[in-house]
């Protein structure tokens, strides 16, 4: 439960970050193949939330407006005639 | 108006009258004028009214720039500026002092809106507002986006452009602002400050398209600059063509030359990422499979080593040697056994029954009869055969048996010789050939000598 709020939180940049500082120690001799498993798994579980965050984002253009009240107001953006 | 010194008819003005009138003759005379000097004595009190003096290296002009006038000020005044001031000249009544009324003021040698600018620089500059030290890095996969900007303008369009082409799902949050004319500074600046309270945004661009100075002076303003400054939310500035430098370009995080060019910053190509991503994973993949390879190689070097193989040896020597006494023993038992069960069958013999004593002579007579009649037999078929090949002999010595084949015999006629040359022919000579079955009489017809 832990490990996915973990991953929930780690940003696009620290996940990449960490999957390189992986993938070089995973490229150097010195570790054990049970760590190299551990830390594959890892990294491959990286890949998957970096490629998710990736592609999560929707793509929206909208116009924000801030009421009377003080509320705000998100209305879709329609392309709107140019200015001459 | 008489102008004698001694007229009974001379007028006598009070102070405020001839003030007045003199008023009136300056105001008449010099409506409008516009004077070059420099600025001395400088005065701002409360009020909002500026007073200063207005100089050359001989003579002095008291000026006053009242609040009305001075708001569209865009630069500030300071002692020993050189300007030229355009206004009417008038008299303040009360102090009997003539005074140049100020409606405008432009800096002598540049322009107001270059002067303004410099000095602002100057001052944010000092106060650390452009510190790098205070700029923030931008997010690395910006989400969402807020923009202050015209909703109608090129910048804007330039942006979508940009983010529509290099990363298709990003979020912007829009809150257009004037970008022009005397109300968008202070527009911009609200529109900062709203989508900082909004929240919920990775990064900002606030910009506009090229233009003049004037077109670009709401970002020179220091309310934008404050504005910028006071921005939790870290800023792209995206004002203007490339060259164009403004104060909201100093004072932001990061100032992109065009606002599409603040659209590529934010957006890092997703491709990009994409591609390194994929990279990373491809070390991943090969790092481990290279590291299993080695682990392979390791484990069977260790286990055809001497010290692995040994326990494997002793058993297999262990288990040979078990074998070997297993067959020993086999063997033994076998031999042990054989031996029981000579001596068993030896005794045995020794102990033959009358009655088997009998059967058996039986079996060897009955044995012997067969044996005979076999004998007998076989001589039988041997003199058998013996008369049948002498006749079949005698029987192909018989001449005529060979007529049955299909030969002849031919003799001669009427002597009766038989002809076994064609030599004792001639022709017409009468010929009497014997067949299997009957007799041909014929004639010769021609002799021919063969061999």
């Amino acid at each position: 439960m832990k490990d996915k709020e973990k991953e929930k939180e780690i940003s696009f940049e620290d996940a990449l970050k960490r999957l390189e500082k992986i993938a070089t120690e995973l490229e150097t001799d010195d570790i054990s193949l049970d760590i190299s498993l551990k830390r594959y798994e890892e990294g491959m579980k990286l890949v998957s939330v970096c490629l998710k965050k990736l592609e999560e984002a929707k793509k929206k253009v909208e116009i924000l407006t801030k009421k009377e009240n003080g509320k705000f107001e998100l209305k879709d953006f329609e392309e709107l005639p140019r200015e001459s | 108006m008489s102008t004698d010194l001694f007229s009974s008819e001379r007028h006598v003005y009070n102070v405020s009258e001839l003030n007045r009138e003199v008023r009136q003759l300056l105001e008449d005379g010099f409506s409008a004028v516009w004077v070059e000097g420099e600025i001395s004595n400088l005065s701002m009190p409360r009020s909002g009214h500026i007073y200063f003096t207005l100089k050359d290296d001989k003579a002095q002009l008291r000026c006053a720039f009242f609040k009305t006038a001075n708001a569209s000020l865009d630069f500030n005044l300071e002692d020993g500026l050189g300007c030229v001031v355009f206004g009417r000249v008038s008299l303040y009544e009360q102090a009997g002092q003539y005074q140049l009324y100020v409606q405008r003021i432009e800096p002598r040698g540049k322009g107001a809106l270059q002067l303004a600018f410099e000095q602002l620089k100057k001052k944010l500059e000092q106060e650390g507002l452009f510190d790098p030290a205070r700029k923030r890095p931008l997010p690395f996969l910006p989400q969402r986006i807020g923009v202050v900007t015209s909703a109608t303008g090129a910048a804007f369009r330039d942006i979508l452009n940009v983010i529509n082409r290099r990363f298709a799902n990003v979020h912007i949050v829009l809150r257009p602002a004037l970008v022009q004319g005397k109300a968008a500074g202070q527009d911009i600046a609200q529109a900062i400050a709203e989508l900082n309270e909004y929240g919920q945004l990775d990064v900002l661009i606030v910009g506009r398209g090229g233009g003049s100075l004037e077109d670009l002076w709401p970002f020179n303003e220091e309310i934008v600059a404050r504005a910028v400054c006071g921005s939790r939310i870290p800023v792209i500035s995206a004002v203007g063509h490339e060259i164009d430098f403004t104060i909201c370009d100093f004072v932001a995080d990061v100032r992109a030359p065009t606002p599409s060019a603040a659209a590529e910053l934010v957006v890092r190509e997703k491709a990009q990422l994409h591609t390194a991503l994929l990279d990373q994973q491809r070390r991943l993949q090969g790092a481990l499979s290279e590291k299993i390879k080695m682990a392979q190689m390791r484990l069977s070097r260790v286990l055809r080593s001497y010290a692995l193989r040994r326990p494997q040896v002793i058993m297999e020597q262990y288990s040979q040697r078990v074998d070997n006494a297993e067959r020993s023993l086999r063997s033994r038992w076998q031999h042990r056994w054989q031996w029981y069960q000579q001596n068993v069958l030896r005794l045995a013999g020794r102990l033959r029954r009358p009655d088997m004593v009998i059967s058996q002579y039986g079996r060897r007579i009955s044995l012997l009869a067969t044996g005979l009649d076999r004998q007998y037999r076989h001589c039988l078929q041997n003199k058998q055969s013996a008369v049948e090949r002498v006749s079949s002999r005698l029987y192909n010595l018989n001449p005529l048996a060979v007529l049955s084949r299909g030969y002849s015999v031919t003799t001669s006629v009427p002597d009766g010789a038989v002809i076994k040359d064609a030599a004792m022919l001639k022709q017409n000579d009468c010929i009497k050939t014997k067949v299997h079955k009957g007799v041909i009489i014929s004639r010769v017809e021609d002799c021919r000598h063969e061999g």
